[in-house]
């Protein structure tokens, strides 16, 4: 897997293909708001600003095409969520998709949870590929035949037909969130899943929408009080009792909803304390945990910070095990960031299929992956400069200060509006999907 | 704050902002200048954090859009606010005068944008529900205003329960009339100290709250802002808003409008 290759090398990443429209024009509702990969890697989804959902299919691998995977196509797109209007607060509730989460596969079908700020949705993607044929009362076009022109009788046939993908929605879950939902997660029991808004986190099953039970509420009773909202949330992967939520403040807390009803009190709480040398203004805003992600063994859980990424053990609350810096070089530039609301930007983060390797963005198109076993970190640009399939990424590195070496990229020249603040990784194999503003990429290790 | 000074204020509050500097204990500001040597025409710490004081109840203000506002953005300026704002106070350099001006234009902006209404249950417990209303308070400083105490609201989680309740209550009109009675006067007390020139202008502030009771009663969704006095035109003949009428034949009117709806 990724991180120790053949002979200990590191992995080599390769251009694949990159989805999206080429021009430097971005409209508004093409920007990428999420990117997830089904349980198998064999569909990819991304959600968009215009409320669409646009699903990826691996084709099967090539035999004679060894030294590729198959390529990712487009499999469905539908328009998953509409504007709104809140008429008793006249504000618009934006149709932008803030997350998918893909349920395991029970049957032919697919299905996939998506929500915007207000609503979710259970979509059923499900593939036709034969139609009925041969109708005594109606014609191949729909039209219906004159009954006194039928002499004979025949039994219609199904007949194979060109593929065709339907989503249809099978469940709307709404009216349960006042603030905006940040974070949805399907539990290990594939019954329930947990949605999570700014202040209160809730439990619905998937086969009920009228009711969901709420279980965790930090609302102060005086809104005037209100100091930290509740940034991400995430089921244990095996424990269908475990969930955490993560803070503006910098806490990660873990529930377990054995122990009441409302996971008010925590079962632990994970933070680490400030370093006194690093004190600033900016210190809280940059310890606002965008992202939380437990690793595939639920072991380990993964949170992003603006500056960082922690590998924290759920066994010790204290502190990180691991913690990994994403781009320091930009501690000084808090205040310029703060200005251009970048510092409030939400990064995403991933773990690899086997827990070794961990991936986050960054600005200028840039992301990073960090190998947990090798201590090695690498920084990669997505870009179309590099398109050209099998291409090899060549690493990139950006010059703090001083002198800027042949190649390296000085700090003042990054480009804050090219984020990437969505990365998704394959759960099987070594491919990445890597979301810029409007563009997909993705990459494979090559294979030789 | 111009624009280029505003970003040449803040590319030096970038070398500012660096470890342990806002921790020191600062005898005066010849230390502060002394330890940059070499910049020159340094704004002083005091300016500086100002000026992030100013950037951010700015950044706050802008929050009202058509969209409602990201409220994790909202909560850590606002943290950021009141850190500030501590430390002025620590050092003795908080001016009362300043943040008042600011802070007078920002409670405007809050009246104005905020749904100055209460759930019906509320009402009859007479409790109070501030809205969060982020830095209000702490800018009245110690001028601490009736306003920013009295400003009552619910917040957007009780919008649906208002709904609920109100429906819930329809089958007694007598009490529903009560409690929007209430809701008004509460809402005569928040801006009396407005002394508004005229009933629109008073109204024009609260249409949110009214459109809550309105919704309710008669059904009516409109996409877009209305005043109070468009909702009472809408209404068949009775009404009449006299801007020279004052307050309380307004609320007898409203009062009147509002059994006529109830009851048919």
């Amino acid at each position: 897997m990724a991180g120790a290759g053949a002979g200990g090398n590191d992995i080599q990443w390769c251009f694949s293909q990159v989805k999206g429209a080429v021009d430097d024009d971005v409209a508004e509702a093409d920007i990428i708001s999420t990117v997830e990969f089904n349980h198998s890697g064999e569909l990819l989804a991304t959600g968009d600003k215009g409320g669409r959902v646009v699903i990826f299919q691996q084709e099967q691998e090539n035999k004679t095409q060894s030294h590729s995977r198959g390529e990712y196509n487009v499999y469905s797109t539908f328009q998953s969520h509409e504007p709104e209007f809140d008429y008793l607060k006249s504000l618009e509730i934006e149709e932008k998709i803030n997350k998918i989460r893909w349920l395991p596969q029970k049957n032919a079908a697919q299905f996939l949870l998506s929500t915007n700020d207000k609503t979710i949705k259970l979509w059923k993607i499900s593939e036709r590929d034969k139609r009925p044929e041969g109708y005594n009362l109606k014609e191949e076009d729909g039209r219906y035949r004159d009954p006194t022109t039928v002499t004979t009788l025949r039994v219609p046939v199904f007949r194979p037909m060109d593929l065709m993908v339907e989503a249809s929605p099978r469940r709307i879950f709404a009216n349960a969130h006042t603030y905006h939902i940040n974070s949805i997660s399907i539990n290990s029991d594939y019954e329930t899943y947990l949605s999570a808004d700014d202040l209160r986190i809730n439990l619905w099953h998937l086969e009920i929408t009228d009711r969901s039970f709420n279980i965790v509420d930090i609302k102060p009773a005086n809104m005037e009080e209100l100091t930290e909202v509740i940034t991400a949330a995430e089921f244990h992967p095996n424990s269908c009792n475990t969930f955490v939520y993560s803070s503006s403040k910098g806490t990660i807390r873990l529930c377990d909803m054995r122990a009441s009803a409302l996971c008010d009190r925590h079962t632990k709480l994970f933070e680490e304390p400030e370093d006194p040398s690093n004190r600033s203004f900016f210190s809280e805003i940059i310890s606002s945990i965008s992202d939380v992600k437990f690793s595939h063994s639920g072991r380990y859980m993964m949170t992003r910070d603006y500056l960082s990424v922690k590998i924290w053990d759920l066994n010790m609350e204290n502190r990180p095990v691991e913690t990994y810096q994403v781009h320091e070089y930009l501690r000084s530039k808090l205040c310029s960031l703060y200005e251009n609301d970048c510092i409030f930007d939400k990064f995403e983060c991933c773990w690899n299929g086997s827990d070794s390797v961990v991936m986050t963005g960054s600005y200028n198109n840039f992301f990073r992956m960090f190998d947990r076993n090798t201590k090695r970190d690498i920084t990669l640009e997505a870009s179309r400069e590099n398109n050209k399939p099998r291409t090899i990424l060549k690493p990139r590195k950006v010059c703090a200060s001083g002198k800027r070496k042949k190649d390296e990229i000085s700090v003042d020249s990054l480009d804050f509006n090219k984020k990437i603040l969505h990365t998704a990784w394959h759960p099987k194999e070594n491919i990445i999907a890597v979301a810029t503003t409007n563009n997909l990429y993705i990459f494979q290790d090559k294979v030789n | 704050m111009g624009e280029e000074q505003g970003l040449r204020q803040t590319q030096l509050l970038d070398t500012m902002f660096v470890r342990g500097l806002k921790r020191k204990c600062f005898d005066g500001e010849e230390d502060i200048e002394g330890t940059l040597a070499g910049f020159k025409a340094i704004p002083s710490y005091n300016l500086q954090r100002q000026s992030l004081l100013d950037m951010s109840l700015v950044k706050l203000q802008l929050c009202h859009m058509l969209v409602e506002p990201n409220l994790c953005r909202s909560v850590l300026i606002a943290n950021t606010v009141r850190q500030i704002q501590e430390e002025m106070t620590q050092d003795g350099t908080w001016q009362m005068i300043n943040t008042h001006s600011a802070g007078q234009t920002s409670l405007d902006r809050l009246i104005s944008t905020d749904i100055l209404c209460r759930s019906s249950k509320e009402q009859a417990e007479g409790k109070l529900v501030p809205v969060y209303s982020t830095f209000a308070k702490d800018c009245e400083g110690t001028q601490s205003q009736d306003n920013s105490e009295m400003i009552s609201a619910v917040t957007s989680a009780q919008a649906p329960r208002n709904l609920q309740s109100n429906m819930w209550e329809m089958e007694n009109p007598q009490e529903n009339r009560g409690n929007f009675q209430k809701s008004l006067d509460q809402i005569f007390e928040t801006l009396e100290n407005k002394s508004p020139n005229s009933v629109e202008d008073l109204f024009s502030e609260v249409d949110n709250s009214y459109y809550d009771l309105d919704t309710v009663l008669t059904g009516m969704m409109s996409n877009t802002k209305m005043g109070h006095c468009d909702v009472l035109e809408t209404f068949p003949s009775q009404t009449t808003t006299n801007s020279n009428s004052n307050c309380k034949s307004d609320l007898n009117e409203l009062d009147h409008i509002v059994e006529i709806l109830v009851e048919s």
